[in-house]
């Protein structure tokens, strides 16, 4: 997996409570059998005024004007700042391999869907909860002041706004560690393979029904 | 011993290792799989060449993609590609598969159960958010990513942290008409799509207890659609009469063993959860969602809310955004909603007896000419052949239905079954997120005999009243 450690990206503002993983990446792109490919069709029926198909060229389609990915001041952005409950629905992975192969590194939110939120650290993507409070000022300076950048450190796990204001953010350590390093973690839990064995003998002792 | 809540049990008989911050190596006893999120997990253990931790544990099945009209062939090449990709895969690694065609295929949260391959007691993983289906069974079931998908195939585990416990209780006895579906879009209603987020909700209370195994799957089934990563009912007689016999459940002297085990999968008497929350089985009516998320939800005889009530801005904004999208005008009866297609299937509602609740309000009468598709998708193989053994499909086709093979169909339109733009849809799925069920499409979720009753009316109408 690819490390982060630190990062100073353009935030890019998606106003809207409970975005679902079907808006960030509609079903027929699903059907792709690789994790590759997916940031042209980031939120594609909000990006484009027609309908997308896998295999498209995107150059020729008509982009939606007022969406936020469409407008010159916001690309680049590296860092999505967004609203409750981000991620939602489905459990496709697909959604973070998009906003990845985007180019976003960062997702601020007052709040994350679960499955999503542990997805994201699978692939070098760091989720980040902050208080509503923080949010609500963060989308008001980013609105009134174009090339908002900010910078996130997760070594140290602090923000830095423009104005050199630094706030913390807690990340569980475990992840913390992973994402700073770049492990894979299906070779970590095998270095654990022998208890593993231990704890299924013990179960198939108890429950039999399961390993048959 | 201090009293355990179902999910505490369950969690701690599944822990190998654990850190001092609570992160544990969970153990994880079944796997089932299906073909749009296992093709890039496969592929990364081939390429690390690292073997199946233990190749019995996993059940696979294409249903996403497959069309249910004619199963001779896949059309459309992306999709044809995936189904055979996870047929390649498992052949390659070994894997038990139910392909398209095979009478036990079917959407793989209803086919897992009905195969008995869902046990209480286990851990149950799928690369699929419906997972908390299975939490029906007393079994801790949730739904993963991908590259969590490779992990369990790797290595039998995944790293978890435990989630907090969350009780919903419904106390008293549903009303006629009112079903496991309306109980699970009055609780979404109540609690929000954000509501069990970082929980595990405990479904509790008489209404469950006598609810069947379909229903305990239907109210599972939509935990996630409370943010709720899985979903649980304790295990009692009527789970044990469910699995009795079926193929991957216990036989013989394992049977016995088995049940001593899962009369135990129960909170104790005076566990404490850090949510507790009880309803009232009086206040629940026939529901239909009007917005794009499941929360965005009125009882049948309401209208459609009007976002200046709502004093929260982003809410408000949100709200005023899907009545947009729904083209929909606030304050208009849900009764005058006309609908243009009706969908009776996914893995919430394609169960036998979802099926018979639906029959027995087309029985006899016909769809309305103004509907332009109304069609019935059985969750697997074995429940449409169970319902063409009662007589349904005819009930269903003489109304003017169409009777359709069995996989996810138009619940979210991977294969051809999917709503035009504008189009309105009375459906029985979960989701009614924005083009969910096709680019533009309008979703409105009911129960099975709601969806059945607004086909025979055109619009949408009160289950209890006109039939
Ligand atoms: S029926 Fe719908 S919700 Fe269920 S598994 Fe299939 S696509 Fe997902």
């Amino acid at each position: 997996m690819r490390a982060f450690t630190a990062l100073n990206g353009l935030v890019v503002p998606l106003d809207r409570a409970n975005v679902d993983t079907d808006a960030i990446i509609p079903k027929q792109f699903l059907k792709s059998i690789h994790r590759s490919g997916f940031g042209p069709n980031l939120f594609d029926a909000w990006r484009y005024q027609d309908e997308g198909q896998p295999g498209q060229d995107n150059h020729q389609r008509h982009v939606n004007p007022d969406f936020v990915l469409n407008q010159a001041r916001y690309q680049g952005g590296e860092i999505l700042l967004t609203r409750e409950n981000f991620g939602c629905g489905s459990s496709r992975e697909h959604a973070p391999w998009a906003l990845d192969d985007y180019g976003f590194r960062v997702i601020l939110a007052p709040s994350f869907a679960d499955i999503f939120f542990n997805n994201c650290f699978k692939n070098g993507l760091l989720p980040i909860v902050l208080e509503s409070k923080i949010i609500d000022d963060l989308f008001r300076d980013v609105e009134a002041s174009p090339g908002y950048r900010l910078t996130v450190d997760l070594a140290s796990c602090r923000l830095t706004l423009p104005s050199g204001t630094s706030l913390p953010f807690a990340v569980d350590a475990f992840r913390r560690d992973c994402l700073l390093r770049g492990l894979d973690e299906i070779g970590l839990t095998l270095e654990h393979a022998e208890a593993i064995r231990t704890y299924e003998t013990g179960r198939a002792q108890r429950e039999p029904w399961i390993f048959v | 011993m201090t009293a355990q809540t179902l999910y505490d049990k369950l969690w701690q008989a599944h822990v190998v290792r654990s850190e001092d911050d609570g992160t544990a190596l969970l153990y994880i006893d079944r796997h089932l799989v299906h073909e749009v999120t296992s093709p890039q997990a496969f592929e990364g253990l081939a390429l690390a060449r690292r073997p199946l931790w233990r190749v019995g544990s996993i059940v696979a099945t294409a249903d996403h993609n497959t069309p249910t009209v004619d199963q001779s062939d896949i059309r459309d090449p992306i999709s044809k590609v995936q189904v055979e990709t996870l047929a390649a895969n498992c052949q390659a690694f070994g894997v038990t598969l139910y392909p398209m065609g095979d009478r036990r295929q079917g959407i793989v949260h209803v086919m897992g159960p009905e195969q008995g391959a869902t046990l209480p007691g286990m851990t149950v993983v799928c690369g699929d958010s419906h997972t908390s289906t299975h939490g029906a069974f007393a079994a801790l079931a949730f739904g993963i990513g991908t590259s969590e998908v490779e992990h369990v195939m790797a290595t039998q585990t995944l790293v978890a942290r435990p989630s907090r416990t969350l009780r919903l209780s419904v106390e008293g006895q549903l009303a006629a008409g009112v079903t496991a579906k309306d109980v699970a879009l009055f609780l979404i209603g109540r609690i929000g799509t954000a509501g069990g987020t970082g929980y595990a909700i405990e479904f509790a209370g008489s209404v469950i207890r006598a609810l069947s195994m379909e229903g305990r799957m239907t109210l599972c089934n939509m935990a996630i659609e409370a943010g709720a990563r899985a979903g649980l009912v304790a295990a009692d007689e009527i789970t044990f009469a469910y699995l009795k016999g079926r193929p991957y459940a216990p036989q013989d002297k394992h049977w016995s063993l088995a049940l001593d085990y899962w009369r135990t999968l129960h909170s104790d008497e005076g566990a404490v959860f850090d949510r507790d929350l009880v309803f009232d089985a009086a206040d629940i009516e026939p529901l239909v969602t009007w917005g794009t998320s499941p929360e965005m939800v009125v009882g049948i005889r309401d209208r459609v809310p009007d976002p200046w009530a709502e004093a929260d801005p982003v809410r408000r904004q949100g709200m005023e955004r899907a009545l947009q999208y729904m083209g929909l005008i606030a304050g208009t009866p849900m009764r005058e909603i006309a609908v243009d297609k009706i969908f009776i299937g996914s893995c919430t509602n394609s169960r036998i007896e979802d099926l018979r609740a639906a029959a027995t309000v087309v029985q006899g009468r016909h769809v309305a000419a103004t509907v332009k598709l109304a069609m019935v998708v059985p969750g697997s193989g074995l429940v449409k052949a169970q319902a063409e053994a009662e007589g349904l499909d005819r009930v269903f086709l003489d109304a003017g239905f169409e009777w359709r093979h069995p996989g996810c169909s138009m619940c979210l339109g991977m294969n051809e079954d999917r709503l035009s733009p504008g189009e309105r849809c009375a459906s029985t799925s979960n989701r009614n997120f924005e083009g969910r069920q096709g680019t533009g499409g309008r979703t409105h979720l009911v129960s099975p005999a709601m969806a059945a009753a607004a086909a025979i009316a055109g619009h949408f109408v009160d289950v209890r009243e006109s039939f």
